[in-house]
Order: C-alpha cells, then sequence, then structure tokens
C-alpha cells in the first residue's frame, strides 16, 4: 500500500486564522469563547460561542487575503474558512502551482456538518417575504456542502477527485482518513482534506440549544468548554476551518517537501443506537479507535497523546474515556489525553481537521495542549493524564484523534512522525 | 454622469468587486468585468430592488453593458 503523509496545514479558528497563531494561543491556554456578537441572543437559552474574530482583532480572520470580493458576497462562511484554511495549507506544502499533469493527481476531500444554515435561514426569509423572485442566483451553490472542494478546486485548478465529507461532527476526521486512502489507492498523489463550520446563527443555536447539546454558562463563557469537569453542561459552539495537505510518501520525497507526519490508522464505526446520545457502553467509539489501531500496526502503548471528543457534554465525555481505558490498560500509565475544544470550542465538522492539526503540531514541538477549565475531574477520571490547564512538554510521536457524530458515526485517525 | 448611472456604478462595483474605474459605461459586464450568466441574474435582482423598476428575463437579456442598462431603467422607472 502507498504510504501517505501530511505536508501542509491550515487553520482557521477562533483563536487564530493561520497554524502558527492558533498554535501559541492554544499552548498559552487561552480561551476563543465569548458572548455572541454577531447576531442579537434575545430569547435564546445559550448566548455564547467561539466565534472566529473580525479581521481587526489581534488574532482575527482577514477573508479578503485568500477568497475574491465576489465570492464572499456569494457563500456562507464555512466556505469563506474552507478556501482560507485550503490556500494556506496549499502554500505550506509549496504546491499553489502545479503543471496540468499533476493536476489530475490533485484532489479534494473537504466536507462540513451542517454546511450554509444562515444563508439557508435568510434566503428563506427574502422567499416567504418577497417572493421566489428575488431569492439570490448564488443561493445553492453558496450553501451546498461539497463547495469548499469545488470553489478551492477552481482557484488552484485541482482536478483530481472532488468529494466532501458530511458525517456532522466526524466529517473533518472522516474527510483526512478517506482521502488517505485515496492516495493509498493510487486515485491522487496529492489530496486537501479537512473540514469547515460557520453555523452560529440564530437558528443553529437554537437548533443545538433544544437538542440540550449548548453549555448554558451564559455568565461564563471562558468557564463554559470544560471537558470532564464535574461542572460540565453541554458543548460551546466554535467555528472555522481545518485542512491539511496529503501526499504520497515518495511524491513528498522527491519534491524535497516538509513532511510533518504520516497517516498510518483509520478507523470508522456506528453506533447503531441513538440519534444524538453515544452509545452507553462507548462500542462505537471502542471499536473505532480499534480499528485504526489494528490498521497501524501499534500497541496501545505506542500512543502518546489522544485529541479526544471530549465535548464537554455530561454523557460523551465519560464514554469515551470508558473505551480508552478499555482499549489503553496499562498503556493509560503511559498516554496523554486532552480536549482543545476546552479551547475553541466544538468545531462541528471541522473539529477532526483542526484536531488533527493541533495532534500533528504537538508531535513538531513534542509538547501536548491542555484541558483547559479542568479543575474538578469526574470521579473514575483519576488515572487519566487529562493534561488539566497547562501545555505538557512530553514525548509524542505517535498521536490519536478522536470524533463522533450525531447518527452515531465515529471515526478514529492515528498519525505519527515519519520514519524514513 | 446622471444620478442613475452613479447609483448603477456603484451597484456593478460592489457585487462585481471590480475597481470603479473600470465601470464605464461602454463596458460589456461578461467580456470586461467578469461576470457570468448568474452575476447577471443577481445584477438585474439589484438594479430591480435600487430603482423599483421591473426587468423582465427578455429585457434583461438586451442588457449586455453599464449603458444599456442605464438606458433601460431610465426609460422606464417612474
Amino acid at each position: 500500500m502507498r504510504r501517505v503523509v501530511v505536508t501542509g496545514l491550515g487553520l482557521v479558528t477562533p483563536l487564530g486564522a493561520d497554524v502558527e497563531t492558533a498554535w501559541a494561543n492554544i499552548l498559552a491556554g487561552k480561551s476563543g469563547a465569548g458572548q455572541i456578537t454577531r447576531f442579537d441572543t434575545e430569547g435564546q437559552k445559550c448566548t455564547i460561542a467561539c466565534e472566529v474574530k473580525p479581521a481587526d482583532h489581534e488574532y482575527g480572520f482577514d477573508p479578503n487575503k485568500r477568497v475574491d470580493h465576489k465570492v464572499q458576497r456569494q457563500v456562507d462562511p464555512f466556505i469563506i474558512y474552507g478556501i482560507d484554511a485550503a490556500g494556506q495549507a496549499l502554500e505550506d506544502a509549496g504546491l499553489t502551482e502545479m503543471t496540468e499533469e499533476e493536476s489530475y493527481r490533485a484532489g479534494l476531500s473537504i466536507g462540513s456538518g451542517i454546511g450554509g444554515l444562515p444563508g439557508i435561514a435568510s434566503e428563506s426569509l427574502v422567499c416567504e417575504n418577497k417572493g421566489p423572485t428575488r431569492v439570490s442566483p448564488h443561493f445553492v451553490h453558496g450553501r451546498l456542502i461539497n463547495l469548499i472542494s469545488g470553489q478551492v478546486s477552481i482557484k488552484y485548478g485541482l482536478r483530481g477527485p472532488n468529494h466532501a465529507v458530511v458525517t456532522a461532527c466526524s466529517t473533518g476526521a472522516h474527510a483526512i482518513g478517506d482521502a488517505a486512502r485515496m492516495i493509498a489507492m493510487d486515485d491522487a498523489d496529492v489530496m486537501l482534506a479537512g473540514g469547515a463550520e460557520g453555523a452560529i446563527c440564530p437558528l443553529g443555536i437554537a437548533g443545538f440549544a433544544q437538542a440540550k447539546a449548548l453549555s448554558t454558562r451564559n455568565d461564563d463563557p471562558e468557564g463554559a468548554s470544560r471537558p470532564y469537569d464535574k461542572g460540565r453542561d453541554g458543548f460551546v459552539m466554535g467555528e472555522g476551518a481545518g485542512v491539511v495537505v496529503l501526499e504520497e510518501y515518495e511524491h513528498a520525497k522527491a519534491r524535497g517537501a516538509k513532511i510533518y507526519a504520516e497517516v498510518i490508522g483509520y478507523g470508522l464505526s456506528g453506533d447503531a443506537y441513538h440519534v444524538t446520545a453515544p452509545h452507553p457502553e462507548g462500542s462505537g467509539a471502542y471499536r473505532s479507535m480499534e480499528m485504526a489501531l489494528k490498521k497501524s500496526g501499534l500497541k496501545p502503548e505506542d500512543i502518546d497523546y489522544i485529541n479526544a471528543h471530549g465535548t464537554s457534554t455530561p454523557l460523551g465525555d465519560e464514554l469515551e474515556a470508558g473505551a480508552v481505558r478499555r482499549l489503553f490498560g496499562d498503556a493509560l500509565k503511559t498516554v496523554s489525553m486532552s480536549s482543545t475544544k476546552s479551547a475553541i470550542g466544538h468545531l462541528l465538522g471541522g473539529a477532526g481537521a483542526v484536531e488533527s492539526i493541533f495532534c500533528i503540531l504537538a508531535i513538531r514541538d513534542q509538547i501536548v495542549p491542555p484541558t483547559l477549565n479542568l479543575v474538578d475531574p469526574s470521579e473514575g477520571l483519576e488515572d487519566f493524564d487529562l493534561v488539566p490547564l497547562k501545555a505538557k512538554k512530553r514525548k509524542v510521536k505517535a498521536v490519536l484523534n478522536n470524533s463522533f457524530g450525531f447518527g452515531g458515526t465515529n471515526a478514529s485517525l492515528i498519525m505519527r512522525a515519519v520514519e524514513p | 454622469m446622471s444620478e442613475t448611472a452613479e447609483r448603477v456604478k456603484k451597484i456593478v462595483v460592489e457585487h462585481l468587486g471590480v475597481e470603479a474605474e473600470k465601470v464605464t459605461e461602454e463596458a460589456s459586464f461578461i467580456d470586461d468585468l467578469g461576470a457570468d450568466s448568474l452575476d447577471i441574474v443577481e445584477l438585474v435582482m439589484a438594479f430591480e430592488e435600487e430603482f423599483g423598476v421591473e426587468i423582465p428575463d427578455d429585457a434583461a437579456e438586451k442588457i449586455t453593458t453599464v449603458k444599456d442598462a442605464i438606458a433601460y431603467i431610465d426609460a422606464n422607472k417612474d
């Protein structure tokens, strides 16, 4: 099987709109949470979120850097975040210019969990109040989930596989795993893979709040996302995008590319239990991790760091931890596990990709990011190193990322420092 | 420049993201200003909204330059 490595990274997050800024803020223990500024939250049960900051903010996002003015007017925020993150990743990999021949071997697998909800909500009001003939001709293709892949392929001339994953909060991880397989199966030599989300709008917040998924710690936004802590009461909605460049190993080596890590394991499973609640024994999570581990050829004691799904919901965190304990056994003593959702919130379809990038950076810098707000861990988690409050220097050679989504869909990725 | 022309040009600049100097009266939306057929649908809707005129599809098809748009609006607005 052809080997697959990561050669480029791109991030748009509530703590920074480039890889180094976001990572520095994550390691410094900053929080991206605050009161929602984008709309009037009157009447909402939840009034807090981790918003991507405006361009004039210290670590804000300037859409004009990589997204044409006309495209910005036509598409929803998740597409804008996705185009920018993909552009960053291509620039990082040194692949913005390709020959026509190369372009046929370069594809995309960038998804989203929800897609263009803000635009669907606002345009439905136009249709209702002003009539069908006032609906924008850009309405459909400005909202569709596969239009990050579509827009990026047009902008950079990538003519290989053009794919988009939609598996709720597992999207980013599935997108990377699927894309890695396309390279392994010789469908492409280069794949841009990841996920994006931009669903912080009245309908998005209301919908998740009504599903009892969101924290309502409205008077303490920075303390609201607290995975594994007894005081947790739901997740904090985030937004942004994470995109990586995946590349066939020999292809990367031949052009002298900087290689961050190798994707060595991918696991997928379904709970077949409930639309929103995880399986009570965490069996889907267990099987997803087990499959990734088996594919990787590693043993549990080889894994140094787990970036957990850990959303800060009362049910989910402990079930995932239980599955990790069963799979890792004695190796629990040597692994560190944290949830960066404590800092940037839950990026839904973007989460798995953004968190995989944090895993890769943990390998690069030999440091694991903290779980913020973890002051009073739930009972039964005493034997875990959950990296509370502060980043921790340690050996990081192999990492595991977990992402689980509504519908009972699970994905796990294992990456490792490259061994020649 | 007439008042209609100024308002038309402002809409074109905003929708197509082009520099104001490029929006001459002779400029063709597609050939000179980088618009596609969907952009023209959107522009026509914006003109309708701005000037309170109705531009039926057969008339919209004949609007290919900035000048065409200004002329149609001047001839049909109240």
